[in-house]
């Protein structure tokens, strides 16, 4: 069967380019106000996967009148199945050490802050010898702009921005409520502006190429490029730059096995995708395109039909119990009474019917819980029961 | 003083005595000691005047700093989704069956501690463990004897 399809690789964040010396000082010679309109116009996204404006974000920040500021780089990739973060750490520093004195020019920010989880401490050598270049460099033309790593240990919940910030101020990660948002009282209390690392180097892109070069990338609603870290049972597995926008079924073409039951878009705090509607999902930020819309941190796990689900299913329901802070009782026991749950209607100790109970748990944990992590449970829940009912069951 | 006293005021002469210091401090009694002991904990809270129960608190929150009694080196193997699809499990026997060792125990000779943890952000080269801060990907059984075996070698 000749099914044409596209999917538009593109080479934007991994590019070789060693002009970032140049690309820092043509960019802070600009005014503040136009690096603001110019990310604005662009139409970026945040790419941890909450897709926050980032351009609005800066602004937030660049505004308030504080006189002390931070810029914090989120290296704290901890989803299940994204890597994407790390291969840009250790490939191209350089550009998110730019894109982070950017950030401090334009938001009046001398200090900026890369929070690296505890697993990849082995990178924090490298990347200290490229922020020392960087910060003789910085020097060299008067830009007042300092950056320090500080070292996770091992807390899936710290990449949650505020958990992040009470981290770094020697806590327990426990998420804070918001408002205050971190660009009102971030770290330590002051307005911070806190962007995911792949974001920082999109920034970089658009400073060097103009607004529309990345606009032009993408669909509406989902502008430029993103990178997608596949794993799973996929001949191919790695990093690749791909255009938002495109259809869940081009994708499983490309890299799919031949076989592919379902994709897992988002990590275990997204959608399961069955193969059934692979033509109706699109990937990127919200907005109608193509019936659903999903957005995603990166992660794309393919199963092919080898897989049980229920399997997948409980390997989440335990990381996610695991990685639980335990601050609100909704999450906490919720995710304890959830793979309880699953494996008592598994053994025949429960009825069937308990499922549905269950999915009625998960929509209070959507509703209740405090922060990204609680209420995201449902997400892969309730996409995996209601699509692989059977499995779940027998 | 005794060498734990003198790590941990040297920790906290390096990094500062202020709240946000107590991550990098614990850090690094972890990469000396491989864990926190009670009377490191206790320690800490006195040389930076926090309450030692808030030291402890956020200690046991991070998965990575221990604070049982820990080998030399410590296996952490990935169980996550990818790895455990892609054998995650017989690089567990393997590890299992040549140390003697079950998830969360240390071996006799306080060489290894082996553990689980959740994902490690390799899932394209599953499976993937980390010997303290060193990453092994694709470890299939074979490789995991060959990589302990270096370790078990080496001296003291």
């Amino acid at each position: 069967m000749a099914y044409s399809y596209q999917l538009k690789r593109v080479d934007f964040i991994f590019r070789n380019e060693n002009d970032w010396e140049k690309v820092l000082s043509a960019t802070i010679k600009k005014k503040p106000e136009e690096l603001i309109n110019e990310l604005i116009s662009s139409e970026l996204k945040g790419r941890g996967g909450a897709g926050f404006p980032t351009g609005l974000k800066w602004k937030l920040t660049a505004e308030s009148k504080a006189p002390e500021k931070y810029v914090i780089c989120n290296a704290d990739e901890g989803e299940p199945g994204t890597f994407k973060d790390r291969e840009i750490l250790s490939k191209v520093p350089y550009k998110v050490l730019t894109a982070m004195a950017v950030c401090g020019y334009v938001t009046g920010a001398k200090q900026g802050f890369i929070y690296l989880r505890g697993e990849y401490k082995f990178l924090e050598a490298e990347l200290y010898k490229a922020i020392d270049e960087f910060q003789y460099y910085c020097k060299e033309i008067d830009l007042d702009f300092k950056i320090k790593i500080f070292m996770g240990s091992g807390a899936y919940i710290c990449g949650e921005e505020t958990a992040l910030m009470e981290s770094m101020e020697g806590r327990r990660g426990e998420p804070r409520n918001k408002p205050p948002f971190p660009t009102q009282a971030g770290y330590m209390g002051v307005p911070t502006v806190i962007n995911n690392v792949e974001t920082l180097v999109h920034t970089w892109t658009i400073f060097k190429y103009g607004a529309k070069k990345f606009y032009d990338l993408g669909v509406q609603y989902s502008r430029g490029t993103k990178l997608f870290s596949v794993s799973g049972d996929t001949p191919k597995p790695g990093i690749y730059e791909l255009e938002l926008g495109m259809s869940l079924q081009d994708f499983v073409y490309e890299f799919g096995d031949g076989d592919t039951k379902a994709v897992q878009v988002g990590g275990a705090s997204g959608f399961l995708v069955p193969r059934k509607k692979f033509k109706d999902t699109a990937i990127g930020y919200e907005g109608k395109l193509v019936g659903i819309s999903l957005p995603t941190g990166g992660s794309m796990m393919l199963f092919n039909s080898s897989r049980s689900m229920f399997n997948v299913l409980d390997n989440y329901l335990e990381f996610f119990r695991e990685e639980c802070c335990g601050q609100c009782t909704p999450c906490r026991v919720g995710c304890q009474q959830l793979l309880l749950g699953i494996k008592a209607v598994k053994r025949g100790e429960k009825p069937a019917s308990y499922l549905n109970k269950l999915l009625k748990l998960t929509e209070t944990m959507q509703l209740t819980a405090k922060c990204g992590l609680g209420q995201s449970v449902a997400n892969s829940f309730s996409s995996i029961v209601e699509n692989f009912r059977e499995e779940m069951i027998y | 003083m005794n060498p734990i006293q003198s790590l941990i005021r040297n920790l906290a002469n390096q990094y500062g005595r202020s709240r946000e210091n107590l991550l990098p401090v614990m850090q690094g009694v972890i990469q000396q000691e491989k864990f926190l002991s009670e009377y490191s904990m206790i320690e800490i809270a006195r040389e930076m005047d926090i309450p030692a129960a808030e030291v402890f608190g956020t200690a046991t929150f991070y998965s990575f700093l221990e604070t049982k009694p820990a080998g030399k080196y410590i296996i952490r193997v990935c169980k996550t989704i990818t790895c455990a699809m892609k054998g995650k499990n017989q690089l567990l026997f393997a590890i299992q069956d040549m140390l003697k060792i079950k998830v969360g125990e240390t071996s006799p000779d306080k060489r290894f501690t082996l553990l689980e943890t959740n994902c490690l952000g390799w899932c394209h080269k599953a499976p993937a463990m980390l010997v303290n801060d060193e990453v092994y990907t694709e470890v299939s059984p074979e490789r995991v004897r060959e990589i302990l075996t270096k370790y078990m070698n080496e001296n003291n």
